[in-house]
């Protein structure tokens, strides 16, 4: 069920000091073995993390909306809160007057990358579902076809290639901002949208690994368990580090997806 | 860069390249954020009344600053 590296370290007891060396985490840990198959295509760990996200955040909502009260009590109150948060803090900044008309669509792209991000940190997952690109890529594809087609609805297809480059800009400098700005709307913004969840999920669930399997690679009857005591409070310390950083990118992708919604209904520039 | 490569070839370094590049690729992403951050902490202090605005654009900012050291992380793998 577990990556390989570390499941040989964790079952074959290996500690400083014997012969084996220490296997720091690779691509590797991003392994898994298919829970099942199905005429060749497998079910992995990440998916069944998806499909668990996806019923805890229906879940949520369902049960703090579904018999709304107007005094908000229990669950009701949470998912107000959440609400309220991306209504005010990502929609109404970013779109203006228009994006409560958005609002179903960050508030459960909002609730969804959290939850798979908080994955990691939940015992026995303990794997951001968003550390496999395929999420991220796919939820980028949702993000750029509501960008586009809030922009060419808006802003009919010509007027939005023309509002991609800015106005008042010298004659001479067009054919090089032309190419960037399509570059950056069209290659650039989309991969750094999808790159960015993707790397920093990857990146924290690599320090997380590595200093989970330093502590137990250096705990052993020699000096190097002060060394294995070292790696546990960072492990303690990178936890919470990495869950503020869950929520931060979950706001980050809702915050830029909503921007991107945003210069598709009115030019920004 | 022939000079380069016949350096790390002459004293073995490939191993470990791609981490000190990576070192390097950071360095720029890293001023960016420390200034990002440094100048979004003193507008909030001379303008509280507009600290929600801006801690919003901070971290629109960060985001677009960080992708780039994300991108360093990510290409050798792109490229594997």
């Amino acid at each position: 069920m577990s990556a390989s590296a570390s499941t040989v370290l964790l079952a074959s007891g290996c500690h400083a000091g014997s012969s084996c060396g220490f296997p720091a985490p690779s691509l590797d840990s991003f392994n898994f073995k298919a829970i099942f198959t199905i005429g060749g295509i497998g079910f992995y760990k990440p998916e069944l993390l998806a499909l668990i996200c996806t019923a805890l955040v229906v879940w949520f909502f369902w049960a703090a909306f579904s018999k709304p009260k107007l005094v908000p009590t229990g669950m009701q109150s949470v998912g107000e809160l959440g609400y309220l948060f991306v209504r005010d803090q990502i929609a109404r900044p970013m779109i203006g007057k228009k994006g409560d008309n958005f609002m179903p669509f960050l508030v459960s792209l909002f609730f969804f990358v959290w939850a798979l991000n908080l994955m990691e940190v939940i015992p026995i997952a303990q794997l951001p579902a968003t550390s496999f690109i395929a999420f991220p890529a796919s939820l980028m594809l949702m993000t750029y076809i509501t960008y586009w087609y809030q922009a060419i609805k808006n802003q009919g297809f010509f007027g939005f290639l023309k509002n991609i480059v800015p106005g008042g800009v010298p004659f001479w400098v067009l054919p090089l901002l032309v190419i960037i700005e399509v570059a950056r709307v069209f290659l650039i913004q989309p991969f750094t949208l999808m790159v960015r969840l993707f790397g920093n999920m990857f990146a924290g669930h690599m320090l997380l690994l590595t200093f989970t399997l330093a502590t137990w690679y250096l705990a052993s009857a020699t000096p190097s368990a002060l060394f294995a005591a070292g790696s546990a409070v960072m492990v303690v310390v990178l936890t919470a580090f990495e869950m503020f950083i869950q929520g931060l990118q979950a706001y980050i992708f809702t915050l830029l997806t909503a921007q991107y919604i945003g210069e598709g209904i009115e030019a920004a520039h | 860069m022939s000079t380069i490569l016949a350096a790390s070839q002459t004293i073995d370094l490939d191993g470990n390249l791609g981490a000190v590049a990576y070192g390097l690729a950071a360095i720029g992403p890293g001023v960016g954020i420390g200034l990002i951050f440094g100048h979004g902490v003193e507008a909030m202090a001379r303008q509280p009344e507009a600290a929600g605005m801006i801690r919003q654009n901070m971290f629109i900012g960060f985001a677009l600053t960080e992708a780039l050291a994300l991108l360093g992380i990510v290409m050798p793998f792109v490229f594997k």
